[in-house]
């Protein structure tokens, strides 16, 4: 039998693992971006690439985002599966003009005739002072828009296999990667940034989402690192006899409906947790399609946590009340199980 | 002057004969179903209508110098870049007429035409297919080809912010790529000097160390010599260009604009100076054609076009659940 490696790394050394083993097979696979050369990306996620396969195919380019991304679009176009890293989501003001009005529509604009295999590494989340233009996740901006496949992959298992798949698939997709859960030496380390990884390669669809915890009074559904305060919330809930399942979505373009309505079918309630703005967010949408799908299995209204309405906050104490924690969603889930 | 060739000439006048024909029965075949009253989502060619009457000789006089493996990249006034990089004239109709047989299957539209074949694309946001035509330049130099790409934009797209940041990458990767600016003096109603801060956009190579040049008074020639040491000078690897070009813009910024911002008399005396008869006497000056050669020539791109037009207004519209397709391949 033959023996699968397994190693514990890190969500940046998940994911440039990933990139090095699609450079190493394809070579029409190349990097640009700004500090992904000899930094390794800001956030770790090209770390030792450029070493590896040298300053052509591992571009650090100018702070010129719109002149980079924007030439994925012809790279693309000629044949290339560039990977480009928009190295925080909130630059995506810049730049957006060539994400929204080309990347995303060129395929339909061209009846299917032109395929634009991009993948748009982006950075996302708050929770360490960064303050309210780097600390956004924009998950609901990108998740509006056709077009475009959104992926927000929370463990490194998953890191690693969905950029696998975002640089395979023939259509642009926006692979946000949470600045927490990269492990990095300068931030917060916390447990789930750390998992194991085959050394193989593997894919991990990007439509899907995962049941990673079982249970049968309450479902509670979050993103990156809604899903790890999701966890500890449950852990906390068991202690009270409380038996929540938690779902972590990884797609949030498109929501993986099935996955959603089976648990909700079993727990007949509903918890979205988000760290993007509460209006016209993830939450909306899954209480929109559970509501308008799946109403009969609920026994109690949709609960959502996010962002209220205003922009993340600098001060510490401000961050900590805006963005859901896992004991605001321990008190919401009991809410909703007493209602 | 420097000599063109004979078999250069004719392809010239005959992309430009045929961009302007294709045009004139676009004005005809788009005020179909909006007479009296003009409603701008109306008949069989509805939404806006940007035609290039005029500015023929700025495509035809690059174009000529290009190969199919060269990428052009065009903006909302496309038709004359189209022809001139010799996209299907057929699907281009029928895609214009919104047809199931169109180059985007009826899904873009006049200002949304993609032609891999071709490697022609256009689109409707000011100065936004530069760094396309810089993605594919760089492309070309990572395959080690000597291929070109030319983006041809208006001259207000040279005070957007993707102008800047497209020559910056292009020159400091020493890319082939090329700018072709159109200047035909108006970014709808405002006119250059008041929306650009310097005369003419080629001094601007200066800030990027790159090679400019100025083509004066729509001059098809001109344009023929300068797009010529642009494009060779980019094959050898010697790195971008600006090339601006006054040109003319015989209509309206779309049709139904009422033009009350420009003088009445600019667009007749602009005629007057019709590029397309330049070229046609200057090869009856210099002996290279006889009428009846030229007349064949017209007959041979009237048929052409007209055979487009036929395709497009027989083919079938799509169904309308094809809207949902093609959103992903």
């Amino acid at each position: 039998m033959e023996t699968i490696k397994v190693q514990k790394l890190t969500g940046s050394k998940a994911m440039s693992l990933a990139i090095e083993q699609a450079m190493n097979k394809d070579d029409k696979v190349f990097v640009m971006g700004e500090d992904v050369g000899k930094y390794g990306g800001i956030f770790g996620s090209t770390t030792g690439l450029m070493d590896k396969f040298g300053p052509e195919r591992v571009m650090d380019t100018p702070i010129s985002e719109t002149g980079f991304i924007g030439a994925a679009v012809g790279a693309a176009a000629e044949g290339f599966r560039p990977i480009v890293e928009l190295m925080f989501v909130d630059f995506h003001g810049v730049v957006m003009d060539q994400i929204y009005n080309h990347i995303a529509k060129i395929t339909y604009m061209s009846g299917g005739n032109v395929k634009m295999p991009i993948v748009i590494a982006t950075a996302v989340g708050g929770g360490y002072s960064d303050a309210a233009q780097h600390s956004q996740t924009l998950y609901g901006s990108f998740g509006h828009l056709p077009g475009l496949k959104v992926v927000a992959p929370t463990f490194p298992h998953d890191l690693k296999g969905m950029m696998a798949a975002a640089i395979q698939d023939d259509n642009p997709v926006v692979f946000m990667f949470h600045k927490t859960l990269q492990g990095l030496g300068w931030m917060d380390q916390i447990p789930s940034s750390l998992g194991p990884v085959p050394e193989e390669e593997y894919i991990v669809p990007l439509n899907k989402a995962k049941v990673i915890k079982e249970g049968t009074d309450i479902t509670i559904i979050g993103a990156q690192m809604m899903t790890v305060e999701a966890m500890h919330a449950a852990t906390e809930l068991e202690k009270e006899g409380i038996s929540a399942e938690v779902i972590d979505l990884l797609s949030i373009k498109p929501i993986d409906k099935e996955t959603i309505f089976k648990s909700v079918e079993k727990t007949h309630r509903l918890l979205i947790v988000d760290e993007d703005y509460l209006s016209y967010g993830y939450t909306a949408e899954i209480a929109a399609l559970v509501s308008s799908e799946a109403f009969y299995h609920l026994e109690a209204p949709i609960g959502r946590l996010a962002i209220p309405d205003v922009p993340i906050p600098y001060s510490p104490v401000l961050e900590k009340y805006v963005i859901p924690d896992s004991k605001n969603i321990v008190a919401k889930a009991k809410e909703i199980l007493n209602s | 002057m420097k000599d063109i060739s004979k078999d250069h000439l004719v392809w010239m006048y005959s992309k430009m004969k045929m961009s302007r024909y294709f045009e004139e029965r676009m004005e005809t075949a788009y005020m179909e179903g909006k007479q009296p009253v003009f409603n701008i989502g109306a008949g069989p060619v509805p939404g806006e209508m940007h035609l290039s009457n005029g500015q023929e000789p700025a495509a035809a006089g690059i174009c000529v110098h290009l190969k199919k493996e060269d990428t052009v990249t065009a903006p909302h006034r496309p038709h004359h870049n189209a022809i001139a990089k010799g996209v299907d004239l057929k699907l281009m109709t029928a895609e214009i007429y919104g047809k199931k047989t169109g180059l985007g299957k009826g899904k873009g539209g006049h200002m949304h035409l993609f032609d891999p074949e071709v490697k022609f694309s256009c689109g409707g946001i000011v100065a936004a297919g530069m760094p396309h035509a810089v993605g594919a330049a760089l492309a070309a130099k990572k395959l080690k080809e000597d291929w070109v790409a030319v983006a041809f934009i208006g001259e207000g797209a040279a005070n957007a912010g993707a102008f800047h940041e497209s020559l910056n990458l292009a020159a400091l990767w020493k890319l082939p790529f090329i700018v072709v600016i159109e200047d035909n003096s108006w970014g709808i109603s405002v006119p250059k000097n008041e929306s650009t801060c310097v005369p003419f956009n080629d001094v601007r190579a200066a800030a990027y160390g790159i090679k400019g040049y100025l083509v004066k008074d729509n001059d098809p020639f001109e344009m023929y010599h300068v797009s010529k040491e642009a494009v060779d000078r980019a094959r050898k690897g010697e790195g971008p260009s600006i090339i601006e070009i006054e040109t003319y813009r015989f209509l309206g910024h779309f049709q139904g604009d009422p033009e009350l911002y420009r003088n009445k008399e600019e667009a007749p005396s602009l005629r007057a100076k019709d590029p397309i008869d330049r070229v046609k006497n200057y090869l009856f000056e210099k002996g290279m054609a006889s009428e009846a050669e030229m007349d064949a020539l017209d007959v041979e791109i009237t048929k052409e076009v007209d055979a487009a037009y036929e395709f497009a207004i027989n083919s079938p519209l799509p169904e309308p659940e094809e809207a949902l397709e093609d959103v992903f391949v």
